[in-house]
C-alpha cells in the first residue's frame, strides 16, 4: 500500500461536496500518493461502481468516501451492504451535520470526518486507514442503525437493483444464486441463505434446506400425499400461485409457527 | 390537520406555594390592617396598642387562608379563574368566622360578643385587593415575558444548512471564485437577518427577498434537484407578516421533500390575499414510506408559538400529508395588516 497510490471513491450526492474532496485530495497527493477512481451520487451508484469493478486480480478501490445523508440509499445503508460481502473496502464516513450518527461514530471507534473537511484532517483520517480494520462490524452497524438492512440488492447488466425486504415473499438458493421472489419478479441475489437466515431470522423462517419464507406471506399449508404413502406438507403463498413444500426436519417448526399465529 | 392550540389562559390565580406570593400576600394584609388602624386611630398615644390588637386579630385568619390556599392550590387552579377568585374569596370569609368564633369561644363568655360582620368585611376587602393586585402584575408581566419567548423561538437556524453552505461554498471556491463569493454575500445576508431582533412584522417583499437568498444558497450545492414555483402575483407586497417565517418553511421542505429525493423535485410557495387575510401556501413532495421526521414537527411548533404570540388567536397553522400524491402542504393564514405611511 505505501508503494502503489490509495485508490479512493467518493460517494455523495452534492457535487460541490465531491469536488471539495477531490480538491483536498489533490492537495495532500505529494505527501499520501492517491488517485480517485470514481464518483457516486448515492449508495446505489456506488454500488454499482464496485459491482462493475470486480476483479479476480485486485481491488480498484481501497477507501470509500461516504456521506450519510443520500438520496435512495443513504451511506449507513451503503455499509450495510458492504458489510454483507467479502473483500470490501474501507470506509470514512463524511457528514456536514448529523448528532445522532457523530455520537454512535464515537461510541464504536467508525472513522469519519466533518464537512467542511480541511486537508490536515483528511490526511490523518486516510492514514490511520492503513493500520486499522476496514468495515464497521455487525455490532457497530447495529447501534447506527437499529432497524438493520431494509433492502437487498440484485446486479443486473450492470445496474443495481434495491429490492425492499418487505416485497420479498420468498428466498430460494438455486445452484450459485439465491433468488427473492416478489409479487412481480425474481431477482438473483448474491449472499448466501444461511447469511440472509441469520440476518433477517426475524422477518423469515427455513422451510427446507435451500428455502426460507417470509413470515407475513404464508397463507396457510396443504397436505399432500407421496407416494411412499407419507404425509408431506406444502405452504400456500399470498400473492403467488406456487406452493413450497416443507421438509420432515422443518415442518414441527412450521407448524407451531401456524398455531402461534392462531 | 392542526391549528394553533388555544391560548393558556392569561389571567390566573397566584400560585399559592411560591414563597413570592406568600411574602406579597402578608405584606399586603398587614399593610391595610396597619393602614385601617391608622384611620381609626383618634390618639396618637393610643396608636401602638391599636396596632397590636389590629395585628392580633388579622394574623390568625391570615394564616389560616393562606394554609388553606396553600393545600388547594391545585383544584384552584384547574378551576376556571372567575370561580376560582370566588372560592378564594369565600375561603376567606370562611376562615375568617371560624377563627373568630374559636377565638371567642377559646376567650370565654366573659369578654361578650364582638360583631363578626366587621372581620369579614376587612377580609373580604383585604382579599379583593390583594386579588386584583396579583391580576394587575400577571397582565404587565405578560408581555415581557412573551419577547423573551419570542427572541429565543427565532434565534434558530439548523447547523445542517450551516455546515452545508458552507462546505458547497468551499466546493467551488477554486471552479467559480465569483459564485463561492455571491454565496459567501448571501450567507452573510441570511445571518444578519436571523441574529437581529426579530421582535417587529417585516414587509412580505422582505420576506420573499430573504426566502430567495436562502434558495440561492441550497441551489449551490442541490443544482437542478431544487426547483422552486412561486406565486405572488396577488399580494401586497406592502402586507405586514412575521420575520423569518417563510425561510424555515423552505428549509423543512428542502430537508424533508429535496434532499431525500433521487428526482428533481418542486417547492411551491403561493402567498395570496383573501380580503382582510393573508394566505400563505407551501408545498413539496415526499415520500409516504419514509418515516416522519421529529425535527419537521419541531420547526413547526417553533412557527406555530411565533403566530400565537404576534397574532394570538388570529392565525392559524395546517399542515397536511396525502400519501396518495405524495405532496405535503402548509398553509398560514394570518390577518392581512399593511405597513403604516410614517
Amino acid at each position: 500500500m505505501s508503494h502503489s497510490p490509495l485508490r479512493l471513491l467518493i460517494v455523495d450526492d452534492e457535487a460541490p461536496a465531491r469536488n471539495r474532496l477531490k480538491d483536498l485530495l489533490a492537495d495532500i497527493c505529494a505527501e499520501l500518493p492517491n488517485v480517485v477512481v470514481g464518483e457516486a451520487a448515492d449508495g446505489v451508484e456506488a454500488l454499482e461502481f464496485l459491482a462493475n469493478s470486480i476483479n479476480p486480480e485486485a481491488v480498484l478501490v481501497d477507501v470509500l468516501l461516504v456521506d450519510i445523508r443520500m438520496p435512495r440509499l443513504d451511506g449507513i445503508g451503503l455499509v450495510q451492504h458492504l458489510a454483507a460481502r467479502t473483500g470490501a473496502p474501507a470506509v470514512i464516513f463524511t457528514t456536514a451535520y448529523d448528532q445522532y450518527a457523530v455520537s454512535a461514530f464515537d461510541l464504536n471507534a467508525i472513522d469519519y470526518l466533518l464537512k467542511p473537511v480541511s486537508a490536515p484532517r483528511l490526511l490523518a483520517a486516510l492514514k490511520k486507514i492503513g493500520k486499522l480494520s476496514k468495515l464497521p462490524d455487525a455490532a457497530a452497524l447495529r447501534s447506527l442503525a437499529p432497524e438493520g438492512r431494509v433492502h437487498l440488492h440484485s446486479s443486473e447488466r450492470g445496474r443495481i437493483l434495491l429490492v425492499p425486504l418487505a416485497s420479498i415473499l420468498f428466498l430460494r438458493a438455486e445452484l450459485k444464486y439465491v433468488t427473492a421472489q416478489t409479487r412481480e419478479r425474481q431477482f438473483l441475489i448474491e449472499e448466501s441463505l444461511t447469511h440472509l437466515e441469520e440476518e433477517f431470522s426475524e422477518r423469515f423462517v427455513r422451510l427446507h434446506r435451500n428455502c426460507l419464507v417470509a413470515h407475513s406471506a404464508i397463507l396457510g399449508v396443504e397436505r399432500v400425499s407421496e407416494t411412499d404413502g407419507e404425509t408431506r406438507w406444502t405452504v400456500l403463498l399470498r400473492d403467488v400461485a406456487e406452493k413450497l413444500p416443507v421438509s420432515r426436519r422443518q415442518w414441527p417448526q412450521i407448524k407451531a409457527l401456524l398455531k402461534e399465529e392462531r | 390537520m392542526t391549528s394553533i392550540r388555544q391560548n393558556p389562559s392569561v389571567a390566573r390565580l397566584p400560585d399559592f406555594s411560591s414563597p413570592g406570593v406568600w411574602l406579597r400576600i402578608l405584606l399586603g394584609a398587614n399593610a391595610l390592617a396597619a393602614l385601617a388602624a391608622l384611620a381609626a386611630n383618634r390618639q396618637l398615644a393610643e396608636l401602638p396598642g391599636e396596632l397590636a390588637i389590629a395585628a392580633a386579630a388579622l394574623e390568625p385568619p391570615l394564616f389560616a387562608s393562606l394554609l388553606l390556599l396553600r393545600v388547594l392550590r391545585r383544584l384552584l387552579l384547574r378551576l376556571p379563574y372567575r370561580a376560582g377568585l370566588a372560592l378564594v374569596v369565600s375561603m376567606v370569609l370562611l376562615t375568617t368566622a371560624a377563627t373568630h368564633v374559636l377565638g371567642a369561644a377559646l376567650a370565654g363568655p366573659s369578654n361578650g360578643h364582638a360583631s363578626l360582620l366587621r372581620p369579614l368585611f376587612w377580609a373580604g376587602l383585604c382579599s379583593v385587593v390583594l386579588l386584583a393586585y396579583f391580576a394587575t402584575r400577571a397582565r404587565l408581566q405578560t408581555p415581557a415575558l412573551a419577547e423573551a419567548r419570542l427572541m429565543a423561538l427565532t434565534a434558530r437556524i439548523r447547523p445542517h444548512f450551516l455546515f452545508n453552505a458552507l462546505n458547497a461554498v468551499l466546493g467551488v471556491m477554486r471552479s467559480d471564485p465569483r459564485r463561492a463569493e455571491a454565496a459567501l454575500e448571501e450567507l452573510s445576508d441570511l445571518f444578519r437577518v436571523l441574529m437581529r431582533e426579530n421582535r417587529e412584522l417585516v414587509r412580505l417583499s422582505d420576506e420573499i427577498a430573504l426566502a430567495r437568498q436562502y434558495l440561492n444558497l441550497e441551489r449551490l450545492r442541490l443544482g437542478e434537484r431544487l426547483q422552486v414555483k412561486w406565486d405572488i402575483q396577488d399580494c401586497p407586497p406592502d402586507a405586514l407578516m412575521p420575520p423569518l417565517m417563510l425561510q424555515p418553511l423552505l428549509e423543512n421542505a428542502v430537508y424533508h421533500g429535496i434532499e431525500p429525493a433521487d428526482q428533481p423535485g418542486e417547492i411551491n410557495i403561493r402567498l395570496v390575499r383573501h380580503g382582510d387575510r393573508l394566505l400563505i401556501a407551501m408545498t413539496n413532495p415526499y415520500d409516504p414510506a419514509a418515516s416522519p421526521h421529529a425535527g419537521n414537527q419541531m420547526a413547526l411548533d417553533n412557527i406555530r408559538e411565533r403566530l400565537m404570540l404576534f397574532y394570538d388567536l388570529d392565525a392559524r397553522l395546517e399542515t397536511a400529508a396525502e400519501s396518495a400524491t405524495g405532496i405535503y402542504t402548509v398553509r398560514i393564514t394570518i390577518p392581512c395588516r399593511m405597513k403604516e405611511a410614517a
